[in-house]
């Protein structure tokens, strides 16, 4: 077992600061290569003529899955060290419905508006001074939504556990529905492909 | 007018390469995913945890809130939360230097692909205001749902959904779920 790194004691506090930074580098550039700085090719996705963030999100998934699958098969790192969020599932299905509305109504999530902000894109600076306001609503809300906040414990639960199948399997299954999905956003391009000559 | 930039890939090569300033093509989408997949792989063996964003703007408003009514903010568990996971102080936090990185690694891809515009994205038949209005709009629906999600598309569906956590997942589908349930709605903004 070596990894993870910082859990195995390889550096400390301040030196992931700096991995954070290189990291963040890393993860501001591919969104960016993506076009994922753009609110127009974001929001594609939801009127099917341009399926890139299903496409580049589950591939990066499918991709980390992988490694992780097979880094911790491999013994070289050790799953049960990996941070895992203690499911709450009323207001993670809630957040992440009004979450999906401020997508389309906005055009960005907290990251893509940091890299439409940095790339010139006023609106994504707007969109950001929103993400501030709505958190600072929540925060004085919370008072009153604590209850629900907590609502729906489940603990740390793995869809291989919910479902007892083994991870392995799970690891399986999301790489076929991936792949399947990756054919069916195909075709659902070309099926919903506008003409491209009114910008 | 419109200073639009292209929306890429399909078929806009011919009358790009004529303009002097033409924007480069977005990256394959798989390629950039395999990018993206690489990098929060990294943040795991590394570290052990996943990617993130929205904590950052979180930690600046716990910070912001404690500096212009400090008993207010202490007695709230959502604010305390924040300002107690820095390294010394409030702002120090790895999730801070992370999306410092963002905004970097952003701007550095966008230069060099000459994807640096100043302009507001939008449809044909919405005023910039409007959109701008509407864009603050989604924002604060964002941020108030991802703090009841306790996290973003970054930090929950991308980050959560490679270990495979259930409430991730779930998250994730919803995320979807909302934003096609809108997108009707919300045509004229983008079209």
């Amino acid at each position: 077992m070596m990894a993870p790194l910082f859990k195995f004691g390889a550096f400390g506090d301040e030196f992931s600061l700096v991995v954070a930074f290189l990291l963040g580098i890393g993860f501001g550039f591919a969104l960016e290569r993506a076009g994922f700085g753009s609110a127009r090719k974001l929001t594609s996705q939801f009127y099917l003529n341009d399926m890139a963030v299903f496409k580049v999100m589950f591939t990066a998934i499918v991709t980390a899955m992988l490694g992780i699958f097979y880094l911790s098969w491999a013994g070289f790192m050790d799953l049960s060290l990996v941070y895992l969020e203690p499911t709450h599932i009323w207001p993670m299905i809630v957040g992440g419905l009004v979450l999906g509305f401020g997508f389309i109504v906005g055009g960005y999530c907290p990251g893509t508006s940091l890299v439409a902000m940095v790339t010139g894109r006023l609106d994504g600076l707007v969109f950001l001074l929103g993400v501030f306001v709505g958190i600072l609503v929540f925060g004085e809300a919370y008072p009153l939504l604590e209850g629900f906040y907590e609502a729906g414990a489940l603990g740390t639960v793995t869809l291989p556990q919910a479902l007892h199948l083994p991870y392995g399997l799970v690891v399986l299954l999301v790489v076929l529905m991936a792949i399947g999905g990756f054919a069916g956003a195909s075709w659902l391009e070309r099926r919903f492909a506008p003409p491209r000559e009114e910008v | 007018m419109s200073t639009l930039p292209a929306a890429p890939p399909a078929g806009a090569t011919a009358g790009a390469a004529a303009r002097p300033r033409a924007p480069a093509p977005y990256a394959n989408p798989y390629l950039a995913g395999i990018g993206l997949g690489l990098v929060l792989l990294a943040a795991y063996v590394l570290m052990g945890r996943g990617l993130g964003a929205s904590a950052a703007p979180s930690t600046l408003v716990a910070w912001l809130m404690d500096l212009v009514a400090p008993a207010h903010t202490r007695a709230n568990e959502f604010y305390q939360g924040y300002l107690e996971g820095g390294i010394g102080h409030p702002l120090k936090t790895w999730i801070m230097f992370e999306v410092l990185g963002v905004m970097v690694g952003g701007f550095l891809s966008g230069i060099l692909a000459g994807r640096l515009t100043r302009t507001v994205e939008r449809g044909l038949r919405i005023t910039a205001m409007a959109r701008l209005a509407l864009a603050f709009a989604g924002g604060a629906l964002m941020g108030f749902g991802s703090k009841l999600a306790r996290g973003c598309t970054s930090g929950q569906a991308l980050t959560g959904g490679a270990v495979l956590n259930l409430g991730s997942w779930a998250f994730m589908m919803m995320v979807f779920a909302g934003a096609y349930a809108l997108a009707w709605a919300m045509r004229r903004q983008w079209r």
